[in-house]
């Protein structure tokens, strides 16, 4: 056990410091954009707002420039061009959280295209397309899941077909965050019908202003985050938005789908989040006395904060592993997103039970705790439990993949 | 950097659990539980004092091995997966640590080879310390100690043992001392054994250091804790392995029960749960050996909170998942239930121990 990065990491640390102790509590001049609020609830960016004020699109310049941002994305494509450190990275994040210094941009583009195209895409699109998703310029929305395709994701009928040099698409997708904000889809579509389920799939990109594409928004239980359910009515686009081969889409979606998951519940924002709720224990009263006086809530705290411990603990033995490749962690890796989910979820209804009535309160009530974000959060997670593949998928990817349990056996109907 | 248990001390836990496997197979452990394994349980015991775990933690001054905390947690987890009926947490890990920290030069060179060279074994009982019950608990008078001490751990045939006054002075007594009454307590798990003792004005020396410091006493406790947290990890880490392996081998409806969702969803939930229980468990023994007091009790303190409550709930999922074979003797799949049980129990049982969590952080101010 080693729990120290080493001295050749000493003056990095410095700097990062430095720079954190500059932009404590930072204020992004237009936080409250809706485009970015599904990723402020993710990282538990500071909603204490006390720092300097930046805006959002030279606070994003401004973190690939000092390379705290887009670290190991080479320059040519608008990265820092580092050396890929894990290390670092880890210095970056822990110093960020600790300092309520505002993260990066985040999003479907930033988070899956950009690392999709690095490995599958033509120089010509990387060129085009990883810059201005970098820096905010180009919005991105995923176009993956459909009615009938859900945890069942590879029986998507979204159809496309090539003609004269285009492809025609028909078809819907739904689960849409952020369509009616953004420039671009990367989109799952069936192109080769006579394949296999997984082997006719392509992976397509759609500019969002192409004619026959019609935006539908989906209100979620938050009324506030928003899907979108987004129709293909002969919708045309060029050949060479095609990424990969034909018939690749699955691998495609499959190489960036595990990061997706690992992102959504980030353990130094369930940490935030839990001082957060100390602080709040500390402050509310009830009959006169503080919550945390409250044998039943400190219990309720103590045992959540058991688990954000272990959850933390856990992220560093996954950090190693990935710094000493002959580490074995087995299981690590695929409990996140379901460990990860379900602890937030628990954590943010926690701070709701203990308020009692006072919980109950939402959006712009003149009495509202922490801006309403208890109750915003406790919902938005009931959703990321659902979303990202349910947690009852990754129970059965956890029994099947990590324990070596076998598959259900396929149900063959007669009618 | 690196986050894990060294090649070393995996080297060193696989070994335990081989000989576990060779020496300790269920129907070994059932004749030990049934108390007519007497032999058995000598030579079991000979075999892991063979292996060295009598020696970790005495420093290398004293003739040990010295190493750390983490190193012993390997072990305790070894030894929880295979329900080792040795003594362990109090013996050497608790005892050890207790007069290293408690003791005066004297009493360190006098004592500490004698665990290394397997002279002289101590039973320990702090449990007065963290919570009395039946108002149990002791006083020294003129050197002379009297009370009620209850759930001494590693007390039979061991030569001395280590007990605590109310105020958290250490001192120790001889086992066969004329005024002491030692009778074995009946407790669900049968593969460690705890005493109820009653002393009488008996004999005692008291180790010096901890009669300054309140502090010592805590860490031993601190100690046992984490090696209790590690013992439930092990033993809960084999009830996942044997209910994945009997649903894999066990059919009802013509199909391996392990293809049912429903049982599926049991073991993956037991498996997450699990997972980050390793990494809680060693960093507590990492951050007891690197010395940084707070962090480690609280983290002593969440360990084996966060443990009990885990522990609790594979153990009862891991049974369910045996189906009717589950409840039964017949896989002694009770044996990991019981032990489990009884760490949740033993130096305060979750609720406590959160409370103490919650003072050390302040949160009653």
């Amino acid at each position: 056990m080693d729990l120290e990065f080493g001295s050749e990491y000493d003056e990095f640390t410095k700097d990062v410091q430095d720079f954190c102790k500059e932009y404590s509590n930072a204020i992004i001049s237009n936080a409250n954009d809706k485009k970015f609020e599904m990723h402020d609830a993710l990282s538990g960016n500071s909603n204490e707002k006390t720092g300097k004020v930046v805006n959002r699109s030279e606070w994003q310049r401004l973190l690939i420039e000092k390379g705290y941002f887009a670290r190991s994305i080479p320059k040519e494509y608008g990265g820092y061009g580092g050396e890929p450190d894990i290390i670092k990275s880890r210095i970056i994040a822990t110093e960020f959280s600790k300092n309520k210094v505002p993260n990066a941009m985040g999003g479907q583009g930033i988070d899956m295209l950009v690392p999709t195209l690095l490995e599958w895409g033509t120089e010509e699109q990387k060129q085009k397309y990883i810059k201005s998703t970098l820096h905010g310029e180009t919005i991105w929305c995923q176009g993956y899941s459909e009615p009938n395709a859900g945890s069942d994701l590879a029986n998507l009928q979204t159809k496309g077909e090539l003609i004269d040099g285009n492809w025609v698409i028909n078809g819907q997708k739904i689960w849409t965050s952020t369509a009616q904000f953004s420039q671009m889809m990367f989109c799952l579509i069936r192109t080769e019908p006579d394949a296999s389920k997984h082997a006719g799939i392509s992976f397509i990109l759609i500019p969002m202003d192409t004619p026959g594409i019609e935006i539908r928004p989906l209100v979620d239980m938050t009324l506030k985050a928003g899907f979108n359910e987004v129709f293909f009515d002969d919708v045309t686009v060029p050949e060479e938005n095609l990424v990969a081969k034909r018939g690749e889409g699955w691998s495609v979606a499959n190489s960036v789908l595990g990061h997706e998951r690992g992102s959504l519940a980030n353990p130094n924002a369930t940490m935030n989040r839990l001082n957060t709720l100390i602080n709040l224990m500390k402050e509310e009263t009830i009959d006169g006395r503080r919550l945390i006086d409250v044998p039943s809530y400190r219990d309720r705290l103590l045992q959540v904060q058991g688990k954000v411990m272990a959850v933390q603990a856990h992220s560093l033995r996954l950090l190693s592993s990935k710094i000493n490749p002959n580490q074995n962690v087995k299981l690590g890796g695929m409990i996140q997103k379901l460990v990860g989910t379900e602890l937030r979820h628990e954590l943010e209804g926690l701070a709701i039970d203990i308020m009692g009535e006072l919980g109950t309160l939402y959006e712009d009530d003149p009495n509202v705790r922490d801006g309403g974000s208890w109750q915003f959060t406790y919902m938005y997670f009931l959703g990321l439990i659902i979303g990202g593949g349910t947690n009852q998928i990754q129970k059965n990817i956890i029994s099947e993949r990590g324990l070596g349990m076998p598959r259900e056996p396929k149900v063959t109907v007669e009618v | 950097m690196y986050f894990g248990l060294s090649e070393e001390q995996e080297f060193f836990q696989d070994n335990v659990k081989k000989f576990l496997a060779d020496n300790a197979s269920i129907d070994e452990i059932r004749k030990i539980a049934s108390g007519e394994g007497q032999d058995l349980q000598s030579e079991i015991f000979q075999g892991i004092i063979n292996l060295g775990i009598n020696s970790l933690l005495v420093p290398e001054k004293y003739g040990g091995l010295g190493v750390g905390l983490l190193h012993a947690v390997a072990i305790s987890q070894a030894l929880g997966n295979g329900v080792g009926p040795i003594p362990f947490s109090g013996s050497y890990v608790m005892a050890p640590l207790a007069i290293n920290l408690g003791g005066s030069e004297k009493q360190k060179e006098e004592l500490l080879p004698k665990i290394v060279s397997n002279e002289t074994r101590f039973g320990i009982g702090l449990s007065e310390f963290v919570g009395a019950r039946e108002d149990a608990g002791l006083e020294i008078k003129n050197n002379k100690a009297s009370g009620r001490a209850l759930f001494v751990m590693d007390a039979e045939n061991s030569d001395k043992i280590i007990l605590a006054t109310k105020a958290g002075v250490l001192f120790f007594i001889d086992s066969k001392d004329k005024n002491l009454t030692a009778s074995g307590l009946t407790t669900v798990d049968k593969t460690r054994t705890f005493q109820e003792l009653i002393l009488d004005k008996v004999d005692c020396e008291i180790l010096e250091e901890s009669a300054k410091d309140i502090e010592i006493v805590k860490k031993v406790i601190d100690a046992g804790r984490i090696i209790l947290a590690a013992d439930t990890l092990g033993a809960s880490e084999s009830m996942i392995e044997k209910a994945v392996a009997y649903s894999k081998e066990r059919k009802q409806f013509n199909r391996t029960i392990g293809s049912f969702q429903a049982v599926k969803h049991m073991c993956a939930e037991m498996a997450a749960d699990l997972e980050p229980c390793y990494s809680l468990v060693w960093q507590a023994a990492h951050s007891f050996d690197v010395d940084s007091p707070i962090e480690s009790r609280l983290l002593a303190c969440q360990a084996k909170s966060h443990l009990s409550e885990i522990g609790k709930s594979v153990s009862k999922k891991a049974t369910e998942v045996h189906g009717g074979m589950g409840f039964t003797d017949l896989l002694g799949l009770h044996y990991w239930f019981k032990r489990i049980g009884l760490n949740r129990q033993i130096l305060g049982a979750p609720e406590i121990v959160r409370e103490e969590a919650a003072e050390i952080q302040g949160f009653n101010q």
